[in-house]
């Protein structure tokens, strides 16, 4: 009986895999024999990320906890979810909010802001995890340590991608958590108003730092949080930060295979 | 019986108490490594677990947990505790496999596998767990949309995003520029020069605790306490003014916290010399500060000189301060580089403890020219 539904079904996959549409997207067989398990990974252009093989202890969920994949898989979903928020948001300090009540609204079942939003917290607590994995295996030592430290910058743009995009809504919850982020630049020293030594840059009886000119305005484009910082924080968050990131994930990824693939004991 | 309980977690989690109790835990933890047993690990789940199920009752407890934008903090409570727990059970593990003439897992386990299938559906399986656990957490759960931004109406607590609440927890004792500029750069310029100053050649690859102690000691310290301990009370035990509210406690926003700090220069002119604080022009202001100057640069510049002395040359009882091995071992550039590193890092507990003990506000105080430590 089973195999009167399955003898057509498998005809059929069979049919669909011997195609010349299947076998001009997929140049080889199916990955069971060692040939075509190399091969699959070589000729696919995002499996190729990884070796053909690896060693044992290195790929197991105890040693990495998959704690970097996921992070990136959670960098993909959010540029994913945020592409589709894009459409709708605009941020100006007129729409900003009604745009995100709209999406609230009158999407049914809509739920692309929360896993946009949730999405980011998440990841904010994998970049944690995996730096505290790559640390406890002592992953970051010669020959890795370079890459050590691109992962460190990754960390500090994840921080700053979350930390634009919460202004976002432009809710009290928003504006407030940035000015409360922002009135740090303020005390930069040298830098800005209320920073140390800041007052020693004169020109003549003219002090060259004010609240207009300093660290925090650079960073709000503004003196206070308004429609300027909006906009300078939607194009960070949407277009500079995620092409530094992915850019430097690159390179992360790059340098894991060059320094020798997945740690493990030398 | 229950308020008897509750008032000893409000008293437990005062951030003199919270703060020294996770320390000397930690720090027995290091010391006592059988801690680190699967069963305690259960034990300490569970009895977490309770406490925070049953928690939910409390109205004041229940406010503040469930805010959608604090549930990330119920994360990291648990998944910090989980994967700090798992690395070290591993790392433990494979100490006892390496002191019985064993070798550590990691190495017996060398042969190379196919990354098809070992490795892709492994990250399938991930990816599909992952999608699931993001649905339906964000299907039960909607995003935070407050009312519309109103810069005329600052809300009391004003707080950063959650995870930048170490930073401005870190706030309530050293000033903005230092808390707010010097020290989160000095943490990335910190992370960055680990593999540069670490040169113990020994845990590369695998999970190990006795080969790289000193390394994981601070560094969990760090991580654990200095960061991740100021996030979870900044945000669950920071209410109105950034007063301390225990967790089964009102936000009272009416609350008013006696602020009696006094810096060095105080203690020296005004309590021990009984006269006025110097004042007029640039070398009055010297002459006030110069015992903080004097400590902050001992501390700074004289104490790494110090520590790498030989142990010889310590008197006894002070002879632990000696890191002369690895002044030796390190060599001058990456020994300075890492205890100055760590020297910072440690001058926030010491900050902290300064205030808790003595009301101390500034070590060094400029405000003339917002130079404060």
């Amino acid at each position: 009986m089973l195999n009167r539904i399955l003898a057509p079904l498998s005809a059929a996959w069979k049919e669909a895999t011997d195609s010349q549409v299947w076998t001009s997207i997929f140049r080889h067989g199916k990955p069971v024999s060692n040939r075509n398990r190399a091969l699959v990974m070589m000729s696919n252009v995002f499996l190729h990320l990884h070796p053909v093989k690896s060693r044992k202890a290195g790929i197991k969920l105890r040693y990495t906890w998959c704690m970097g994949g996921i992070t990136f898989f959670l960098f993909l979903v959010l540029t994913f979810t945020g592409l589709l928020l894009m459409f709708y948001y605009r941020p100006t300090v007129e729409y900003a909010y009604a745009d995100i009540v709209d999406l609230q609204e009158h999407v049914p079942l809509g739920i692309m802001r929360e896993l946009h939003r949730w999405g980011a917290h998440a990841m904010v607590i994998t970049v944690w995890l995996h730096m505290l994995r790559v640390f406890m295996t002592g992953s970051y030592k010669p020959p890795r340590e370079f890459n050590w430290g691109i992962g460190v910058v990754l960390l500090v743009l994840t921080l700053l991608l979350s930390f634009t995009g919460y202004l976002l809504p432009w809710d009290q919850l928003a504006i407030w958590a940035i000015a409360v982020g922002s009135n740090m630049a303020r005390a930069t020293p040298l830098l800005g108003t209320e920073g140390p030594l800041s007052a020693s840059l004169t020109l003549g009886d003219i002090s060259l730092i004010n609240a207009g000119n300093d660290a925090r305005f650079a960073l709000l484009g503004a003196r206070s949080v308004g429609q300027p910082t909006l906009l300078r924080f939607y194009v960070l968050h949407c277009v500079g930060l995620p092409l530094v990131a992915a850019f430097l994930m690159a390179v992360h990824f790059w340098r894991v295979r060059k320094d020798g693939g997945i740690s493990g004991p030398m | 019986m229950i308020d008897l309980f509750k008032d000893l977690v409000n008293w437990a989690s005062g951030p003199t108490v919270l703060f020294t109790i996770a320390t000397l835990g930690l720090l027995a933890a290091f010391r006592f490594t059988q801690v680190w047993s699967k069963t305690s690990a259960k034990v300490f789940f569970v009895v977490l677990a309770v406490f925070y199920t049953a928690s939910m009752w409390d109205p004041d407890f229940f406010l503040i947990v469930a805010k959608p934008d604090n549930i990330p903090i119920t994360g990291v409570i648990f998944l910090v505790f989980f994967f700090t727990w798992y690395a070290m059970h591993q790392g433990i593990q494979n100490d006892r496999r390496s002191a019985g003439e064993e070798e550590v897992l990691e190495r017996q386990e060398s042969e190379k596998v196919w990354v098809w299938p070992d490795l892709v559906y492994t990250e399938m399986l991930a990816m599909v767990i992952l999608s699931i656990v993001l649905l339906v957490w964000s299907i039960l759960l909607a995003a935070p949309l407050e009312q519309p931004a109103n810069p005329a109406d600052s809300p009391n607590p004003s707080k950063a995003p959650w995870y930048f609440l170490g930073l401005q927890e870190m706030l309530v004792y050293f000033d903005p520029w230092l808390a707010g500029v010097v020290f989160p750069t000095l943490i990335i310029v910190g992370l960055m020069a680990i593999p540069y100053i670490d040169t113990n050649p020994k845990g590369n690859g695998y999970f190990t605790f006795k080969e790289r102690k000193a390394e994981i000691v601070i560094f969990l310290f760090g991580f654990l306490i200095l960061w991740c301990l100021l996030v979870v009370s900044g945000t669950f035990l920071r209410g109105p003014n950034w007063n301390f509210f225990g967790p089964y406690e009102y936000w009272d926003v009416h609350r008013v916290e006696p602020l009696l700090n006094v810096n060095v220069s105080d203690f020296f002119w005004v309590k021990l010399l009984g006269r006025p604080l110097p004042t007029g022009g640039f070398f009055a202001a010297l002459m006030r500060e110069w015992l903080g100057i004097l400590m902050v640069g001992a501390y700074l510049f004289v104490l790494p000189v110090v520590m790498s002395w030989p142990r010889e040359r310590f008197p006894t009882g002070l002879k632990w301060l000696s890191c002369h091995h690895y002044f030796e071992k390190m060599g001058a550039t990456r020994y300075y580089l890492g205890v100055s590193l760590f020297l910072m890092m440690m001058s926030l507990p010491i900050k902290m403890y300064l205030r808790w003990a003595f009301n101390l506000k500034y070590i060094v105080a400029f405000p003339e020219i917002f130079f404060n430590i």
